[in-house]
């Protein structure tokens, strides 16, 4: 059975209640930390471990031969191109996804999944099938060779080609994040001050996209310095030709020459650090946007 | 002047329809609603910013249904005021005119003009994410100006400000009409601000938009 409360009864006519005392709050910090700080742990361990294994006379070693000379600057040269062309890509479908709705979205936004999905190994097969498939008589490949005189599979263009197919799936995913936090009232705004869509774009949304746009970047640039498969099934393994840093690991261990497989994974990080921390340190001025 | 016509208008589930409002030239015109009545949307589709399915909106005697929002010279300030977060205070005042490829020692002199209006002009280096909420509200209000458009729209501009720097606003937002000239359609919840404000007074309420008397009760 409930009680009732009489009209002229209030809170304040109700006994006062024990003041809170909660439980300390370091048991909840301490989970924090420890599951956390787990992975940033795992992956100290990895490096060190690595560094363990080798020693700075191997990395030189490594560097000094002039077939991973060659994968250090062919790797730098193909991610740079992938990640600019990938940022180049899904600005503009970034930002349809995010602004309008139209007929098929639905779709595009599930196809843009498939390479995050996928094993990178299929979009290289299927690449590789891509340009080998008959069409009216002829094959991608034949014809960019005859008429263009270029040659993609097994060649750089397909090193390319093979990072850029896997790396723009997320800079689109994190250029679309980036639109859906900008609020369109900017780009309206702007429009009644007399610019065209076009103006608004490139005036007010693009400024402010410009966080976003370098975070784009650098995803798409270590997302293709870590592709393997792709590379390896569409461009093949050939030194001095297609070999980027993730094949000399391959080529290295599939001769059992574990030591130097360990000084170009290392090499690779360090590659990477370089990269990045470039990026980010002049990438963030004191007036970028707010992503 | 500002003339809606029988308006029909959607914004995802909502519908307004035969909407009908005429603030007369140099008026100084209040549209009150309780929230989610649909003034924001109205004031939208006056922009060009929603699109209008049946019905007409005639700016100075020129019908600009069909119009892109950028050819109604229209001044527009939502109610979160919406400022380029990459961009100067001087830029915002600026922004219209280099958009009109208006030559810079004349963009100079109005962005002057204007930021003296407005009492903003030592604030002319400043960033957006820095200017408090007044601050920023009169750097929203000189964007809008700055093009000297015919009509200027207020959607809820002083609903975040504290009461002192609202009575300051009241004050400039009536000195810039009258100095301006410029036809303005404000919209609020607020009685006080229609009070203070109105020339012209409209009720959005159940659908429907009705001119009322300036005597509001509190």
């Amino acid at each position: 059975m409930t009680e009732r409360s009489t009209d002229d009864e209030t809170t304040a006519s109700l006994p006062p209640l024990p003041a809170c005392r909660p439980a300390p709050d370091w048991p909840f910090m301490a989970a924090l930390v420890i599951l956390g700080g787990s992975y940033v742990v795992l992956i100290l361990a990895l490096l060190v471990a690595d560094a363990a294994y080798t020693t700075p006379g191997h990395l030189l070693e490594s560097l000094a031969k002039p077939e991973i000379r060659y994968a250090i600057k062919l790797t730098l040269i193909t991610c740079s191109i992938a990640a600019i062309l990938s940022v180049w890509v899904a600005t503009p479908l970034g930002y349809l996804l995010s602004r309008f709705r139209f007929p098929g979205r639905l779709l595009v936004d599930t196809l843009l999944d498939i390479p995050i999905v996928l094993p990178p190994l299929v979009i290289g097969l299927s690449l590789l099938i891509l340009f080998h498939l008959p069409v009216g008589g002829t094959t991608i490949e034949d014809f960019l060779q005859q008429h263009l005189h270029l040659r993609v599979t097994y060649a750089i263009p397909s090193v390319i080609l093979a990072q850029f197919a896997v790396a723009c799936a997320f800079a689109v995913r994190t250029m679309r994040v980036t639109f859906d936090q900008i609020s369109p009232r900017t780009e309206w705004v702007a429009m009644t001050l007399g610019c065209n869509r076009s103006q608004a774009f490139w005036r007010v949304v693009l400024p402010q996209a410009g966080r976003g746009a370098l975070t784009a970047l650098t995803v798409s640039w270590a997302r293709s310095l870590g592709e393997f498969g792709p590379i390896l099934v569409f461009s093949g393994a050939t030194r001095f030709r297609t070999e980027v840093l993730s094949t000399t690991v391959f080529l290295e261990l599939s001769v059992g020459n574990l030591n130097a497989a360990v000084a170009v994974s290392l090499l690779m990080v360090l590659v990477a650090l370089v990269v990045l921390g470039i990026v980010r340190l002049f990438g963030t001025p004191a007036s970028s946007g707010i992503v | 002047m500002v003339e809606v016509e029988n308006l029909t208008i959607r914004s995802g589930a909502f519908v307004a329809s035969r909407l009908t409002l005429r603030i007369e030239g140099g008026s100084y015109g209040v549209l009150m609603g309780k929230t989610g009545c649909g003034k924001t949307t109205l004031l939208e589709a006056i922009c060009g910013l929603r699109s209008v399915l049946e019905g007409s909106i005639r700016l100075c005697g020129r019908d600009v249904t069909r119009l892109r929002p950028a050819e109604r010279q229209v001044g527009y300030v939502p109610q979160d005021l919406a400022l380029f977060p990459t961009m100067s205070v001087r830029e915002h005042l600026a922004f219209a005119l280099r958009v009109r490829r208006v030559p810079a020692a004349e963009t100079d002199r109005r962005v002057a003009i204007t930021a003296e209006m407005l009492g903003i002009s030592h604030l002319l280096e400043r960033m957006p994410q820095g200017l408090s909420g007044g601050e920023a509200q009169r750097v929203a209000l000189g964007r809008a100006l700055a093009f000297q458009p015919q009509v200027l729209l207020l959607d809820e501009p002083l609903s975040a400000l504290d009461d002192d720097t609202r009575q300051d606003m009241y004050q400039l937002l009536r000195d810039l009409q009258r100095r301006t000239g410029v036809t303005t359609l404000h919209v609020t919840h607020s009685r006080s601000e229609a009070r203070a404000l109105a020339d012209q007074l409209f009720r959005f309420d159940k659908g429907v938009v009705q001119q009322q008397t300036l005597d509001l009760p509190d």
